[in-house]
C-alpha cells in the first residue's frame, strides 16, 4: 500500500515555478533518500508535502493514506501522521523547547515522561527550558528535530538535510534516532514506517539504509535507483553524468529532460 | 534575616467588594499577609490598608511618615523635582497621599511588599510615594495601580522616589490596569548609590486613554546597576508613551533596558536613553514591536548618549507583524493556527530578567496570563 502518492505536482513560489510534474510514490515501510543539486526544489517538495503555504500547489495533488491532502492545513496533515524536521528551523524566541516537545508528545500518544527519556538519548535535556532553535549550534538544531519528530512518533518521517554539519560523534547520535523513528532496527517486512530523506553528501546513509535512492534534477523526479550506486555516480560524474547513464539505461524516463540535458 | 513579626496581621482589614477584590487580584495585589512582607491601599486620597508584617521593613503612609521622621524631608521631593512640569505640580498639595516603604539596612526580605493604588472615583488621584532601600538591604514591590469598573473617567498622577543605598537592591513591578477614558501620568526617578541595582518592571495590557511617563535611574554610585524592562500591549483607542531612561554617572555603573510592545490598534511610543557620564560605563538598549492589526502605530525612540569617551553603549530596536514562518513550523509540531499565534505572542512577552526574584516572576506572568485569553 502507497503511505504517500504525489501524482503530477506543480508547486509555485511566489509566483515562480519551481516543481512541475513530479511524480512520486512511498511505500509504506521503505525509505526513499532524495538527492538533488543545490535549487533542485527538493527542500520545496518537502515543504510542499508539509504544508507551508508559501509553496502554492498549481498543479497535480497529494495523497497520504489514500486521502487527498493536497488543501489540509499542516497541523491536520501533522494528525493524519506525517511528521518534517527543518534543515534550518525559525528561532521562536520565547517558545520553549518543552512546551513544543509537549504539543508533539500529544501528536505521538505519549506520556510527557517520554519527553525526558527522548531527550536523554538525544542529549538535549539541557535544552528544554530554552526558546526554540535560539542559539542551538548546528549539530544541536538537528537533535532537537529529531527529539521532535521521535516524539510525534510519525508514519511519515521528512529529514531536510539531517546529516549537514554534524560531526562524527553526533552523527552516530542522530543516525540511530533515524533507524528508529524508521524502524530500520526491525525486519523488512515489519516495518510500518516510511521516510524521505534529503542528503548532499549521503553521510546518513553510513549509518542509515534506505531503499531507494531518487535525483530530482530542475523540479522534477529524475532518476530512481540504487540509493549507493546513484551516490556513487554523482561524486564520480557530477549530476548530469549520472542522469545521463541512467538515461541510457533506463529510456522509460520523459524525453523533456533528455532535451534539457542535451541543450546544455 | 528578618523575621516575620509573630501573629502579625493587618491593623484595619477593610472590607472589600469581590469586583474590587478581582480587579486589585488582576493588578498582583493579594491582600494576603501569608506571601506579602508588608500590605498597603489607598482608594482614591484615602489610605484603607497599611500594614508590615516583617522586621526590617516599614510600611507607613507618606502622610504618617511626614509627621513620624523629620529626616524625611532629606528625600522627599529631592529625586522629583517639584515644579518638574504641571502634573508634577498638581501634586504638590495638601492632600496628597501615597506610600512609604523602608528597608531598614541589612534587611533582605524575599517576599514582596505589596501597594494597591485604587481609583475610585472619576477625579484626580494624586499619589507620592518613597521608597528607600538601606544599606545592604532588599526590598521587591509589586505596585497595582487600578480603577474601579466603571470608572470611565478620571485621572492618576503618582509621584514615586526611590533612593537605593550602597549595595542594596529594589525590585519594583508595576502592574497597571485601567479603563478607556483614564489618563496616567507617573513621574519616576530612582537614586542609586555605590553598587546598588535598581530592577524596574512595568506591565500593561488593558485600555487605557493615555499613560505618559519617562521613569529614570541616576547611577551616582560606582558599579551601580539598573535594568528596566517593560511589557506593553496598547488596543484600539489608547496611547501610550512610555520610556526609561538611565543616566550612569558612576564609575563602572551599568544598564540595560528592555521593552516589549504590541499594537493592537493603539498607538505607542516605546522610548529609551542611556546617558554615559563617567569611566567605563556601559548600556544597552533594546526595544521590539509587534503589530498585529492594520490599525494602530508603534514608534520606537531609542537613544544613547556619551558624555564620555570610555563608554559602551548600544541599541536594537525592531517592529513587525508575527512571522508567517514561526506559526508553519508550530503548526508543523501539532499546534493549531491559533495556538501557535498564541504562543508566539506569549513567547514575544516573556522577558528573561537576570535577577528578578521568583515571586515578581511569577505575579508578572500571573498578571500576563489573565488577560492574554481576552485579547489574542
Amino acid at each position: 500500500m502507497d503511505t504517500l502518492r504525489v501524482v503530477n505536482l506543480g508547486v509555485k513560489v511566489d509566483g515562480k515555478k519551481i516543481l512541475e510534474h513530479v511524480n512520486l510514490y512511498v511505500q509504506k515501510g521503505q525509505t526513499y533518500a532524495l538527492f538533488g543539486p543545490n535549487g533542485s526544489g527538493k527542500s520545496s517538495l518537502l515543504m510542499t508535502l508539509i504544508g507551508n503555504p508559501a509553496f502554492k500547489v498549481f498543479d497535480g495533488r497529494i495523497m497520504f493514506k489514500g486521502k487527498d491532502v493536497t488543501s489540509l492545513p499542516t497541523d491536520e496533515r501533522v494528525k493524519m501522521g506525517m511528521g518534517m524536521s527543518f534543515q534550518t528551523p525559525p528561532k521562536v524566541s520565547g517558545v520553549k523547547l518543552i512546551d513544543v516537545l509537549k504539543y508533539c508528545a500529544k501528536i505521538g500518544g505519549y506520556e510527557e515522561k517520554k519527553i525526558y527519556e527522548f531527550a536523554e538519548m538525544l542529549k538535549m535535556r539541557d535544552f528544554l527550558y530554552r526558546s526554540v532553535n535560539l542559539g542551538f549550534s548546528g549539530g544541536e538544531v538537528k537533535r532537537s528535530e529529531l527529539l521532535q519528530l521521535m516524539l510525534m512518533n510519525p508514519e511519515f518521517v521528512m529529514l531536510d538535510e539531517p546529516d549537514s554539519g554534524v560531526d562524527l560523534e553526533n552523527m552516530v547520535v542522530i543516525g540511530e534516532a533515524i533507524n528508529k523513528l524508521l524502524e530500520r532496527d526491525k525486519k523488512e517486512g515489519k516495518r510500518k514506517r516510511s521516510g524521505l530523506i534529503i542528503t548532499h553528501q549521503g553521510h546518513i546513509l553510513d549509518y542509515v539504509d534506505a531503499d531507494y535512492g531518487l535525483i530530482l534534477y530542475k523540479g522534477r523526479i529524475a532518476c530512481i535507483g540504487n540509493p549507493y550506486d546513484i551516490l556513487k555516480q554523482i561524486s564520480k560524474n557530477g549530476y548530469e553524468g549520472c542522469l545521463k547513464r541512467c538515461l541510457r539505461e533506463f529510456q522509460n524516463l520523459n524525453q523533456n529532460l533528455n532535451q534539457n540535458l542535451n541543450q546544455k | 534575616m528578618p523575621k516575620r513579626i509573630p501573629k502579625s496581621k493587618p491593623k484595619s482589614k477593610p472590607k472589600l467588594e469581590p469586583e474590587v477584590k478581582k480587579k486589585m487580584k488582576s493588578v498582583g495585589i493579594d491582600m494576603k499577609p501569608e506571601t506579602r512582607s508588608a500590605t498597603f491601599l489607598q482608594m482614591d486620597q484615602d489610605v484603607k490598608a497599611v500594614s508590615s508584617f516583617y522586621s526590617g521593613v516599614e510600611m507607613l503612609s507618606i502622610r504618617q511618615v511626614l509627621e513620624k521622621y523629620e529626616w524625611v524631608e532629606d528625600y522627599f521631593w529631592k529625586a522629583v523635582k517639584r515644579d518638574q512640569d504641571e502634573y508634577t505640580k498638581e501634586v504638590d498639595v495638601e492632600d496628597v497621599n501615597g506610600y512609604f516603604i523602608r528597608a531598614l539596612p541589612n534587611a533582605k526580605v524575599e517576599f514582596p511588599v505589596e501597594a494597591c493604588l485604587y481609583l475610585r472615583s472619576p477625579k484626580k488621584q494624586k499619589v507620592h510615594n518613597l521608597i528607600i532601600a538601606e544599606e545592604n538591604s532588599e526590598l521587591n514591590i509589586i505596585s497595582g495601580c487600578t480603577s474601579h469598573p466603571g470608572v470611565t473617567s478620571g485621572m492618576h498622577l503618582g509621584i514615586s522616589e526611590f533612593y537605593v543605598k550602597k549595595n542594596a537592591k529594589i525590585t519594583f513591578t508595576m502592574i497597571h490596569s485601567w479603563e478607556h477614558n483614564i489618563e496616567v501620568r507617573p513621574r519616576s526617578v530612582a537614586i542609586v548609590e555605590d553598587n546598588g541595582v535598581f530592577i524596574s518592571n512595568y506591565v500593561l495590557m488593558n485600555p487605557v486613554k493615555l499613560v505618559q511617563m519617562y521613569p529614570t535611574a541616576y547611577l551616582t554610585g560606582e558599579g551601580a546597576k539598573a535594568i528596566f524592562s517593560s511589557i506593553i500591549v496598547a488596543l484600539e483607542n489608547s496611547v501610550v508613551d512610555a520610556g526609561s531612561r538611565v543616566v550612569l554617572r558612576g564609575k563602572n555603573s551599568s544598564a540595560e533596558i528592555l521593552s516589549r510592545t504590541i499594537s493592537k490598534g493603539g498607538i505607542i511610543y516605546a522610548r529609551g536613553h542611556i546617558v554615559g557620564e563617567a569611566p567605563n560605563t556601559k548600556g544597552h538598549l533594546e526595544c521590539r514591536g509587534l503589530m498585529l492589526s492594520d490599525e494602530g502605530v508603534i514608534h520606537a525612540i531609542p537613544e544613547l548618549e556619551a558624555k564620555y569617551p570610555n563608554v559602551d553603549l548600544s541599541h536594537e530596536a525592531a517592529i513587525g507583524k508575527i512571522a508567517e514562518e514561526e506559526i508553519f513550523y508550530l503548526m508543523s509540531r501539532g499546534l493549531s493556527r491559533d495556538e501557535a499565534t498564541a504562543a508566539i505572542i506569549r513567547g514575544f512577552m516573556d522577558i528573561e530578567i537576570k535577577g528578578l526574584p521568583e515571586y515578581l516572576k511569577r505575579e508578572i506572568d500571573k498578571a500576563i496570563e489573565m488577560v492574554e485569553k481576552d485579547l489574542f
